[in-house]
């Protein structure tokens, strides 16, 4: 499991009395070193990423040359088309269709279900609530693979096995983590606005539809891109319950690829993994944005 | 407990309640049904000789806690496993809150900074891990390039029984991120004023750290560490791309015994016992942290 994180914008240096008591000299120094850990390590971030895509642009010979060169030459764009159609035995197109139909499934199902919970554990009083919530933090911790067998048992008996059933219907179920992190979020929306709509006569189901969920937006977006990523770099499930080729999803592809023409084809292989990348790439540098913006609108907390 | 369950409530009350246990129903079955139901069907399951099918199931007692405890792999993974874990947890939590310091300097970019270094966390899978055998590959891998342009000659990594688990650890120090994020909301938390009296004290940078930052972090720390250490548990997608439990057994963690057993050998009932093992190992190693944790962990008063 990965967890997700609590996004915070770092305070800006605007305004902070410190900053300007402090020598311009050493401040300048300190900025200076700053850079120069902050840079190598960037640096060194990417190199995975770098080593993807310049494989993924090399011709075959090139990427078992030695001393092997970084920098592909020529650069191959072909190996991508050649890559995606590969030798006919995977479809990759209908791979990617199969997570796509997963993850946005089981986005909206997290979602839906985690938003309730969290707005119970947050917001409603009822006898037997810490009792629950100590069973969700402790669920928590509980490790995915414990589960396994007896989940797997049930899916047989259910006759799921082989279907995309066992990978979409647990979503809707509720999801612990982002439970207890949605029910954070919640905590922070103050009371007021809640005594102020239950004045106008407002129910739970419209509190939490036209206060909380607006106002939530930039975690439920947190969320939703933490569930995206998540399932679509889900390789557990789908290795476990799907057999037919024409419903599995794309790490089982990539990893079928790799076991046909893994010793040769590195740079078509490469040319796939850095298409199933792109997405969760995009969807990131999209989200970065929007946990700034919803810092910017959690002026609220306060 | 009970006259407080039967003591009357007032109708608004109790419609509250209704809902809250309305809202909380799907997440109560799914709590039942994929949770609670598997870990204690898995206890059961674990004292039979169930291997793929259920016909002449058979109870057998201890006999496959008996069978894993003779087993020399077993043993091998139980180490495997717990190497790799305090490996990935301290290195890890230390380059974690390192980065966090980092990025919580007032220097301009730093938002750019925070998306390349949690970008390999969100890019983890598959994919990446296919890279990884090849950033390890001990001849044309950018590792040992760069180790032969230093004068160093590179270990073979994932193909040396004694590198393949420092391989693991190494790969998985990029994906620190998510902790990261946590420690930087952590440090942003602590109050300036404390900063500002220990400097009044005259006191330094490693004692403002040592003796602000840290019993300050102490419970963020805490929560990163327990959550690590869940995760290293279950790390499949790696073992099974990159090293399939090899070379030999040198990479062979409870994650993928399991598996091999359950579903290559399909000894279903031992696999259980794995599972149970698993489950039992890693509450455990929480509630020895919680014990440990009385003595470092400093909560505000």
């Amino acid at each position: 499991m990965t967890h997700p994180p609590v996004a915070q914008e770092p305070r800006k240096a605007k305004g902070d009395a410190a900053w300007y008591r402090s020598i311009k000299g050493r401040r300048a120094l300190a900025v200076l070193l700053t850079f120069a850990l902050l840079i190598p390590l960037g640096i060194l971030f990417v190199v995975p990423f770098f080593v993807m895509m310049s494989t993924a642009l090399k011709t075959k010979p090139q990427i078992f040359q030695f001393p092997p060169s970084l920098i592909p030459d020529p650069i191959v764009w072909q190996n991508f088309p050649d890559g995606w159609y590969g030798y006919g035995i995977i479809d990759f197109t209908n791979c990617t269709w199969n997570s796509l139909k997963i993850t946005v499934n089981n986005i909206v199902g997290n979602l839906v279900s985690c938003t309730l919970a969290a707005y119970a554990f947050a917001r409603l009083k009822a006898r037997g609530k810490n009792i629950f919530f100590g069973i969700l933090l402790a669920t928590m911790l509980l490790p995915n693979e414990a589960v396994l067998i007896p989940q797997y048992v049930l899916f047989r008996i259910l006759g799921w096995n082989d279907t995309h059933l066992p990978l979409m219907v647990p979503p809707w179920f509720g999801w612990p983590f982002f439970i207890f992190l949605l029910r954070q979020f919640f905590l922070t929306i103050p009371e007021e606005l809640v005594d102020a709509a239950k004045i106008d006569g407002a129910g739970h189901a419209r509190i939490l539809l036209q206060i909380f969920i607006p106002l939530s937006k930039p975690a439920l977006a947190t969320l939703a891109i933490f569930a995206f990523v998540g399932n679509w770099n889900n390789f557990f499930g789908p290795l476990l319950y799907l057999r037919t080729p024409e419903i599995q999803t794309l790490p089982v592809c990539l990893v079928q690829y790799q076991g046909a023409y893994g010793n040769t084809d590195w740079n078509l292989m490469m040319a796939v993994a850095t298409i199933t990348v792109i997405p969760v790439l995009l969807l990131f540098i999209f989200g970065q944005r929007y946990f700034v913006e919803g810092i910017a609108t959690s002026g609220v907390k306060r | 407990m009970l006259r407080r369950l039967i003591r009357p409530i007032s109708p608004s009350a109790r419609r509250e309640e209704r809902i809250f246990y309305l809202f909380i129903l799907p997440w109560l079955i799914g709590l039942v049904v994929f949770n609670a139901g598997p870990i204690l069907g898995i206890l059961g399951l674990s004292f039979t000789d169930w291997r793929i099918s259920f016909q002449g199931l058979n109870f057998v007692g201890l006999e496959n806690y008996r069978t894993l405890f003779a087993d020399e792999t077993f043993w091998v993974s139980v180490g495997n496993t717990l190497y790799i874990t305090v490996g990935r947890v301290v290195l890890g939590t230390i380059f974690a809150l390192f980065l966090a310091i980092l990025l919580n300097q007032k220097v301009p970019g730093i938002p750019f900074f925070r998306a390349v270094y949690y970008l390999p966390s969100v890019t983890a899978g598959v994919a990446v891990a296919l890279v990884w055998i090849w950033i390890f590959n001990p001849q044309v891998g950018i590792l040992n390039h760069s180790l032969r342009l230093l004068g160093i000659k590179g270990p073979t990594w994932i193909h040396s029984t004694v590198w393949v688990k420092p391989s693991l650890i190494i790969m998985s120090i990029f994906t620190v991120g998510p902790n990261m994020i946590i420690l930087l909301a952590g440090l942003q938390g602590i109050p300036k004023e404390l900063y500002e009296a220990a400097e009044i004290d005259g006191a330094g940078a490693w004692e403002k750290f040592a003796n602000v930052t840290l019993p300050m972090l102490s419970p963020v720390l805490f929560f990163v560490i327990i959550i690590s250490v869940a995760a290293s548990f279950q790390n499949f997608t790696e073992i099974r791309v990159m090293t399939q439990g090899g070379p030999g057994e040198s990479s062979n963690v409870l994650v993928w015994y399991l598996w091999e057993n359950a579903f290559v050998y399909f000894q279903m009932g031992v696999a259980s016992a794995v599972a149970w093992i698993i489950f039992l190992l890693l509450m455990g190693l929480t509630g020895i942290q919680f014990r440990l944790g009385r003595r470092w962990v400093f909560y505000e008063v």
